[in-house]
């Protein structure tokens, strides 16, 4: 069952243009804010996650997910001894 | 549509709640035990939980015609309580035979760490004995890809585990893949913020299929939705999914799964 692009811009497009501008906003605010969000990892992961929206291949919700995520180490067991 | 919430804590709602859902089309649930918002202090402590959950809220259920099914376990959060969480485990097989207790479960990780797996591990040790099925608490945000992965290593590298008698809870796009692919049944657990919403949870119907796979609401007492699953019917209908698909994974699915517990005993509307 796929469903037709138009479909789905006419279901979507006020709720993915209300979110971009809620980013944008964001943003915004932490100009405002004291202080350098640069210096704030959580900033980079941002900036990060919306150069992800930029790719063009599918999956890019997985892709955001592995951003926000600590790595997985296939060694855990002998780390922890069990 | 009738449903069956495979994954809903219905100790922290109220009674009016139940009515809600029976009216939304609510025929089942099935409740796991989990963290109550702070670390108890005895065995005595869960005994009494467990007295809520096998006969307390069946009762409370059944005045809504709803059929409430139980998982018993101590959660991964209390784990770190290493002395604590064997007492509970030596205690669940009192209720084991309790006629709504399918299994053992939530288990599983919260923060990754060695004493949660130690105790992970006792808790599949218990269900291997008693032939139970096994519901799995996933880690949220950062920690999920991570205590996801590891949870599947410790399943995996067990003989003694039947794949398809462990569901899988709070799978999002980066672990979905890893638990079907493997074998396991998955749970959507859809929350109004920050988590995973009935609409992601519609996109990776689309992109796996309904094989395995169900969705609930946590329905717990932080902020949660307990009629998320009704949510997900109007979504997937909206985009012109059949009935049956929905039906598939809001009733079929569950029934399906939990039918590998002796215990089920699920008796459907006329
Ligand atoms: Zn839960």
């Amino acid at each position: 069952m796929a469903r037709n692009v138009r479909d789905v811009l006419d279901q979507e497009y006020l709720v993915a243009r209300a979110k971009i501008l809620e980013l944008a906003a964001i943003l915004d605010r932490l100009d405002r804010a004291n202080g350098e969000a640069a210096e704030d990892p959580r900033y980079g992961l941002l900036r990060q996650g919306m150069e992800l929206l930029q790719q063009k291949e599918d999956g890019r919700a997985e892709r955001v997910q592995l951003l926000f995520s600590r790595p997985y180490q296939a060694t855990w067991r002998d780390e922890f001894g069990v | 549509m009738q449903y069956f919430d495979p994954h809903i804590h219905m100790v922290s709602r109220t009674t009016d709640d139940y009515e809600t859902l029976a009216r939304m089309g609510c025929v089942g649930m099935s409740e796991p035990a989990f963290w109550a918002g702070f670390d108890r202090g005895s065995v005595e402590s869960f005994r009494d939980y467990f007295r809520q959950l096998t006969d307390f809220e069946p009762k409370r259920a059944k005045q809504f015609g709803i059929q409430h099914f139980t998982w018993l376990c101590i959660n991964a959060k209390e784990a770190e309580n290493v002395e604590l969480s064997r007492e509970v485990i030596a205690m669940i097989p009192e209720f084991i035979d309790k006629p709504n207790v399918i299994g053992i479960g939530e288990i599983g990780l919260n923060k990754n760490t060695r004493n949660e797996v130690t105790i992970f591990k006792e808790h599949v040790d218990l269900a291997v004995q008693y032939d139970l099925p096994i519901l799995i608490h996933t880690p949220h945000l950062e920690d999920k890809y991570q205590g996801t992965r590891m949870i599947l290593d410790v399943l995996c590298s067990d003989s003694r585990v039947k794949r398809d008698m462990v569901l899988v809870d709070h799978v999002e796009e980066h672990t979905i893949g890893l638990v079907l692919e493997a074998g396991f049944w998955a749970g959507m657990t859809m929350y109004p913020v920050s988590k995973c919403t009935p609409e992601r949870a519609a996109d990776m119907i689309e992109k796996y299929g309904t094989e395995r796979l169900m969705a609930n609401s946590a329905g717990d007492w932080g902020p949660s939705k307990p009629t998320a699953v009704p949510d997900l019917i109007m979504v997937m209908r909206k985009r012109g999914h059949s009935e049956a698909t929905i039906r598939k994974i809001v009733y079929d699915n569950p029934l399906t799964f939990f039918a590998k517990s002796r215990n089920f005993k699920f008796t459907p509307r006329e």
